[in-house]
């Protein structure tokens, strides 16, 4: 899983190290070389192919976006539809985005600090959304919650629908990633902070809440943008009624169906531009909890 | 380690219990009961006859044999391209300081966080024959990718890139370079450290990356929509067809081929969680 | 000679690890480069065997010029202070790398390993893994496979830097009973000087990138180049502002004969010794105590007790090095809070 790194870096021995004490190389890792012929070729190789499969075809969707010019670009995005199902995307994963982070850190609370029999079950379980297929994940749902719902409950083309597969499919990653970083903590922490007078109330907010915030940012954030770009297990549910439960993926699919390449490009490059604050965020807070280590 | 005080001094309030049933609940309605409820809307449909039989004859029809195929031969490709490319990417991050490496390094997870549907876009502007940058000159060498096989393949290896470098970079980290220099004052060149030392040493990371990356081909849906003809026996991946069966309004070949899906990832999981054990071994 | 260094300096960034050294190690011979961490003994050391590469200067091994040789064609058997041992092999597989690397004969490996098992007292543990062995067991695993390939020198890197005191204290009786069965070239790294002292036949002092002094165990004791040496190897007071070592000092209890007139502040009894601290006249702190050993019948003999006065002077003879500056910036502050010791 995406767990941005929240590790402290070991801190060099100080420079009175004592008699004895070891003595790590601390200026940087041993073996790490410059390229050598053989490696910059490869590097060559692997370029060209990650050029050709990834930055080449991502270049070919900005371009086409603004291709038109920038007026061409402001008009396809402010269309009523179009909007509304930005809108609409940008909501429903802001809202997934908060119940994960309630959620997905009580989950990891329970799975790190709690014990009880077929607690290894849950572990499975929580990686279940990851491992499924999207569009089955989509029909999995629809097996208790479509028409033919055992407990009588329909969300087939309600924004509630969109929402709960939403939910399905980011259920991991603030789990995830909060979890590691909960086992990590010290618990002598918490207990110094006990014996210091603290109440567990003002234990969790002041000590343990702090510790974790970075890690559930970080899960949040990728919640966020896997919700934005979700797709295959929404198909089968929105039900794509244009300005009611259609979200930006289809709304793409539903421009390049109708063959307007560049109108699909345009909510694509907005998709895209969102992901890489996604992205950008999550590089500061790892390297700002790295510098505090 | 990192025994919580809670348990560790045996203190559990009522807080305790309750958060235990909220997340039981939340996971049960959430997990557990629909992903359970794939295998009864398989085995035993509502209007259609049930049991292994009729199942198994879903599973068999040419044109679902056709899609786990063709799924098939894609996650192959997918996997090896990824495996190569993932094993020499992470090398070069780990043992090497060139310029651009940083980027290279947050560029590299890129393709998780764009949506599929972006990725299929993507790669219908860049190759395909009639409005790719590239379709011209593909077209005159005679090669098809967009709407044929290789467009499947290119689509579901650029999903999946990462997988194989997230496994293998930490571990790389972790093993530090000694072992390699102790082969390299022992006489071995590079070649013979890479595969007797290196590899050797990572083979678990890479395993595991290439379960995740296998698991991820065989149920990429999305990206595989956009780049394919998605038509029975004309680039219908599995995936595909449980769309194309569940709006054909046949509902229990869509669950049949989705519970073998579900199959595939369950086993998939539990065999990486049962791979992460051994690697903190070594 | 066995090994000659010429020129060789090495920066990262602006640290300079290594300044223009020289250095020619003899053959057959235990050579130790002793200095405080982040000196560049390390550095110098995997220079030698072709791990890191040097912004100027050669490196010559038995004649043959190495500068521009890749570790693998050194011909140098490396020890690493981690062990470096090869996780998914057995100890057997470890030792035998080298050898199967070369492409030697299988029944020639098998002879060659089970010898050097023998050597380094691993024959039972053949089969083991290496995470099934305890730290010095792992390190006489690596030194046999380092020596399997008969390299012309043996280079090890703080090679007990990892183990706790007992076993590096084994290790080191056993290192050199090793180098007088082997007797092959060995350069090993130690920023401990006791370890130096009684492993090594010559020992080379680093510290900063520079070469201070190269010299037999004694030479360096009784002779050192300067303060930096002789306050690295052995203890040091300060008396007068000269370094002196502390059982060098002679004591009076009458000032007819001059000396630095001083009070004893305090005496502890070690073992066979008596150690005085001794506060000289018109000083305010301990900052400028002088620490005196004298065996325990000659302190009692001057009935030497907190508050005694006492008149103090260097002994006939003994080494004595003028301090540059004030004591405390004249050594490395890591180097004498570390090593050099003054209580």
């Amino acid at each position: 899983m995406s767990t941005p790194t929240l590790a402290a870096t070991a801190p060099g021995s100080g420079p009175a190290g004592g008699p004895g004490a070891p003595q790590r190389g601390r200026r940087r890792p041993r073996g790490v070389e410059a390229l050598t012929p053989a490696a910059g070729l490869g590097l060559g190789v692997a370029m060209l192919w990650f050029s050709l499969l990834v930055l080449l075809p991502l270049t070919a969707v900005v371009v086409t976006a603004l291709e038109g010019g920038w007026g061409t670009f402001v008009d396809v995005v402010a269309e009523p539809d179009t909007r509304a199902a930005l809108l609409l995307t940008i909501t429903e994963a802001l809202g997934v985005a908060v119940v994960n982070v309630v959620v997905g850190t009580v989950i990891a609370w329970v799975l790190v600090r709690d014990d009880f029999p077929g607690k290894r079950v849950l572990e499975v379980v929580i990686d279940v959304p990851f491992a499924l297929p999207t569009i089955v994940a989509g029909l999995v749902l629809l097996s208790l919650y479509g028409p033919r719902s055992p407990i009588g409950v329909n969300v087939v083309g309600t924004r509630e629908g969109i929402f709960l597969a939403l939910l399905f499919v980011t259920l991991p990653f603030v789990v995830r990633t909060v979890q590691p970083v909960l086992i990590e903590l010290d618990a002598d922490v918490e207990e110094a902070a006990a014996s210091l007078g603290a109440s567990p109330a003002t234990i969790l907010r002041r000590i343990v809440l702090p510790s974790l915030a970075p890690a559930i940012t970080a899960g949040a954030s990728l919640a966020f943008a896997r919700a934005i770009s979700e797709f295959g297990s929404l198909v089968l549910i929105a039900g794509n009624v244009p300005g009611e439960t259609e979200v930006a993926s289809l709304r793409i699919l539903k421009f390049i169906e109708g063959d307007r390449y560049a109108s699909a490009a345009a909510v694509a490059f907005i998709l895209l531009l969102v992901s890489a604050l996604v992205i950008a965020t999550l590089d500061v807070v790892s390297r700002r909890v790295a510098r505090r280590g | 380690m990192a025994e919580s005080t809670l348990t560790r001094r045996g203190r559990r309030g009522p807080l305790t219990y309750v958060l235990r049933v909220l997340v039981l609940v939340y996971l049960l309605l959430l997990v557990a009961w629909p992903v359970s409820l794939i295998a009864q809307r398989a085995l035993l449909p509502v209007d259609d006859p049930g049991g292994l039989g009729p199942f198994l004859e879903r599973l068999t029809e040419p044109s679902t044999v056709y899609a786990f195929n063709l799924t098939l031969t894609v996650a192959f490709w997918a996997v090896l391209a990824n495996t190569v490319f993932g094993v020499s990417i992470s090398l070069l991050l780990v043992r090497y300081r060139f310029w651009g490496r940083r980027a290279l390094s947050v560029l590299v997870d890129l393709p998780l966080s764009v949506s599929p549907v972006v990725v299929g876009l993507a790669l219908v502007l860049a190759y395909s024959s009639t409005r790719g940058w590239f379709g011209d000159a593909l077209g005159s060498v005679g090669v098809q990718v967009v709407f044929s096989t290789p467009g499947l393949v290119l689509a579901t290896a650029f999903v999946s890139l990462p997988l194989v470098v997230r496994e293998v970079v930490p571990v790389l980290e972790e093993i530090g370079t000694d072992a390699e220099q102790a082969a390299r004052s022992l006489g071995a060149n590079g070649r013979q450290t890479f595969w007797r030392i290196t590899l050797p040493s990572i083979k678990w990371a890479v395993l595991y990356g290439v379960v995740l990356t296998a698991a991820r081909s065989l149920g990429e849906f999305g990206a595989v929509k956009i780049v394919s003809q998605g038509a029975e026996f004309n680039g219908e991946t599995a995936t595909l067809l449980v769309q194309n069966e569940y709006g054909a309004f046949n509902e229990p070949a869509a669950y049949a081929v989705a519970l073998v899906l579900v199959l595939i990832s369950i086993i998939a999981l539990v065999v990486v969680t049962y791979l992460r054990p051994k690697e903190d071994r070594a | 000679m066995s090994i000659e260094v010429r020129g060789i300096s090495k920066h990262y960034g602006d640290f300079v690890a290594l300044g223009d050294v020289d250095l020619s190690i003899p053959t057959g011979r235990l050579t130790a480069l002793l200095g405080p961490s982040g000196g560049g003994k390390s550095t110098l050391l995997r220079i030698i065997a072709g791990l890191e590469v040097a912004d100027t200067g050669t490196v010559e091994i038995e004649g043959v010029d190495a500068t521009r040789l890749p570790p693998q064609r050194r011909d140098v058997g490396f020890v690493f202070q981690h062990y470096a041992a090869f996780k998914h092999m057995t100890v057997a597989k470890n030792v035998a790398f080298g050898l199967e690397i070369r492409k030697r004969p299988k029944k020639e490996v098998r002879a060659k390993v089970q010898e050097l098992l023998e050597l380094v007292h691993l024959e039972q543990f053949a089969d083991r893994l290496p995470a099934q062995l305890s730290g010095g067991q792992r390190q006489r695993m690596a030194l046999a496979r380092a020596l399997a390939v008969e390299p012309k020198v043996l280079l090890l890197d703080e090679p007990f830097g990892a183990l706790d005191a007992k076993v590096r204290k084994e290790l080191r009786d056993w290192l050199r009973r090793l180098h007088d069965e082997v007797h092959v070239t060995t350069v090993f790294v130690t920023h401990d000087q006791e370890e130096a002292l009684e492993v090594a036949d010559e020992i080379v002092v680093i510290n900063h990138g520079r070469i201070e002094q190269v010299g037999s165990p004694e030479d360096l004791y009784d002779e050192p180049a300067n303060e930096f040496v002789m306050g690295f190897l052995g203890e040091v007071t300060t008396l007068d502002g000269h370094l002196v070592r502390p059982h060098d000092v002679q004591v009076h209890t009458s000032g007819e004969r001059g000396g630095v007139p001083g009070t004893v502040v305090r005496a502890l009894r070690i073992g066979f010794e008596v150690r005085l601290i001794v506060r000289p006249e018109g000083a305010a702190d301990e900052g400028s105590d002088v620490v005196v050993t004298l065996t325990r019948t000659f302190a009692r003999s001057l009935g030497l007790e907190v508050g005694t006065p006492v008149w103090l002077e260097p002994e006939q003879g003994a080494r004595v090095v003028p301090v540059r500056r004030a004591p405390a910036a004249a050594l490395d502050g890591d180097v004498l809070g570390a090593e050099g010791a003054l209580v």
